[in-house]
């Protein structure tokens, strides 16, 4: 649905030229939900602004629903944007207008009749479940309602797209999911491809498909958003990770355990399998587990413990052996004899 | 006093309607050529949808040059400009020419500087939508800065007043001609104090009406 290649976009200020985007490629599939995550300045914004033209990408190619945008018109590049829809974290929704107004401005600017506009605009206040604030100002809605009105905006069209610049991140927990999952019925119900960008893993723990994560204009990783939580590889990927799922254990605990200290990382059909109490009956160790938890991403558990392992010195080194071969990720924190060493 | 006031009505009356139709001018001029004007210099500016260097460059210097000359002198300049449009140089509608040539600059700062007041955002958000120029023009800065606009004229109206004095002075007539003849060239205070209370209540009347209407279409 939306093919970037190559993509750069530079910014030429005071005899310096500042790079947003850097050789970007990315493939994102029609009806996917994909996430681009990254920190403030990796160029994530600047990147799903180019999806529309909003910024002009210094050079590569942009290809959305089979039309190449860098290519078009202005008069094109205008019937192109109507098939792609875009909200902001800001909402930017035109105070003098009531709600229905600025649903309507979008269908205004397709050229829809003003019956059918007044028909199409209660149909997608009806969908956001925003009917009773039809004629209300955007300043008596609440953050969430608003997002809501400028969701209904974007879909106006019939767009193929909606593009999503950090949707959730003037929102409170609460109407973040809320918001997420409308952006989830969407997606299933209209087959809309979303592409979002934010700061936040829990939202791309939440509802993303697949996820790339971005530092410094390029993307640095990218793939399915249960392999990127299951195994990060980047630094950067890692920390994002660690904000959803931290698995610390405090310093003082760590010298307290006297036994092994490991940290086994469960994914796909290993979750769900008795894999720990195998272990211990087989090799006729004790373990005590110091952290852990199952996480369900896109339906499929990801589960963490962190244990500690005592009993005979022989059997809880064959213990780890087995782990290695059952588990994805086995990471021994600490050593049971010599504290502080490392063994894998 | 009534008396005095009895003899001065004729006069009065037709000063202020003097005035009333160099205020009324140049406040049309201002907003039939301002207002576009205004909406130019903002949508030309840099990172707009119709940025355009030129334009807004050019554009800006010529709005400056005509603020940056004194009215009084701009009054005097245009005079060849006057009687080649209107064949004279004299009467409030010749006054008007220069009124108004001083009003659509003023004016139109008025508008650009209100239409920067909107968040670049939603005009963004237009622009993603896939609104035309002209729709995002119509449809969402005017809309936007309506009530901007109309205290905008308020403020124009009430230095058309103060300029109209002047032009006044030099054969155009209005309540600062009278003002003037009578209160400076006679020392009748009687006449200059009634055209100084005129001016007042002039002044607070169209402030006060620009306000309600202001606030009437001022939404949200």
């Amino acid at each position: 649905m939306i093919s970037i290649q190559h993509l750069s976009k530079s910014y030429t200020s005071k005899e310096e030229i500042v790079v947003g985007v850097d050789d970007v490629s990315l493939e994102i599939q029609g009806g996917e939900m994909f996430g681009v995550v990254g920190y403030s300045g990796a160029g994530k914004s600047t990147l799903l602004r180019c999806m529309n033209i909003l910024e002009r990408p210094t050079s590569g190619k942009v290809t959305v629903d089979g039309i190449d945008l860098m290519s078009l018109s202005s008069k094109e590049l205008r019937e192109a944007r109507q098939s792609i829809g875009m909200i902001f974290q800001g909402f930017h929704l035109a105070m003098s207008k009531t709600v229905v107004e600025n649903v309507s401005f979008a269908l205004k600017a397709s050229g829809v009749g003003r019956i059918e506009r007044k028909e199409r605009a209660e149909e997608l206040l009806n969908l956001v479940g925003l009917s009773d604030k039809a004629n209300h100002y955007p300043a008596q809605l609440s953050g969430g309602q608003k997002q809501r009105v400028s969701i209904a905006r974007a879909l106006a069209n019939n767009p193929k797209v909606l593009l999503c610049d950090e949707a959730t991140s003037a929102l409170d927990p609460n109407t973040t999911q809320s918001i997420l999952q409308l952006l989830k019925k969407i997606n299933h119900e209209l087959g809309l491809t979303i592409v979002l960008i934010t700061h936040e893993m829990e939202v791309v723990k939440e509802i993303c498909h697949r996820c790339a994560v971005m530092e410094d204009g390029k993307v640095i990783e990218e793939g399915n958003t249960y392999d990127i939580f299951a195994a990060p590889k980047h630094q950067v990927t890692q920390k994002f990770i660690q904000t959803v799922l931290d698995f610390t254990i405090p310093e003082v605990l760590l010298e307290k355990c006297k036994g092994t200290i490991v940290k086994m990382k469960f994914t796909g059909e290993s979750a769900e399998e008795a894999v720990v109490s195998d272990l211990l009956q087989e090799h006729n160790i004790r373990g005590n587990i110091l952290h852990g938890k199952v996480d369900y991403i896109q339906e499929q558990p990801l589960g963490t413990f962190v244990m500690e392992l005592t009993g005979d010195e022989h059997e809880v080194r064959q213990a780890l052996q087995s782990l290695h071969t059952t588990l994805a990720e086995v990471e021994v924190l600490k050593d049971g004899r010599s504290v502080g060493s490392i063994m894998a | 006093m009534v008396d005095q006031l009895v003899q001065l009505w004729p006069e009065l009356s037709n000063s202020f309607l003097e005035t009333l139709i160099m205020v009324g001018i140049g406040l049309t001029v201002a907003l039939l050529l301002g207002l576009p004007l205004g909406i130019l210099l903002f949508v030309t500016d840099r990172e707009l949808f119709l940025e355009n260097k030129w334009v807004k460059g050019g554009t800006g210097v010529i709005v400056n040059l005509v603020r940056s000359i004194p009215f009084i002198i701009l009054l005097v300049f245009l005079f060849p400009f006057t009687d080649f449009l209107l064949g004279t140089t004299t009467g409030p509608v010749a006054a008007s020419v220069s009124l108004s040539v001083a009003a659509i600059p003023f004016y139109a700062r008025i508008v650009e500087s209100a239409a920067r007041d909107i968040d670049r955002g939603v005009i963004e958000a237009a622009i993603a939508c896939g609104a035309s120029p002209w729709l995002i023009i119509k449809d969402m800065i005017l809309p936007e800065i309506k009530p901007a606009l109309i205290s905008g004229l308020t403020i124009t109206a009430i230095s058309l007043i103060g300029f109209s004095a002047m032009a006044g002075t030099i054969g155009g007539g209005g309540i600062g001609d009278l003002a003037i003849r009578y209160g400076y060239y006679r020392y009748d205070n009687f006449v200059m104090f009634t055209t100084v209370i005129l001016l007042i209540v002039m002044v607070q009347g169209i402030q006060y009406m620009g306000d309600i209407v202001a606030k009437s279409v001022k939404k949200s």
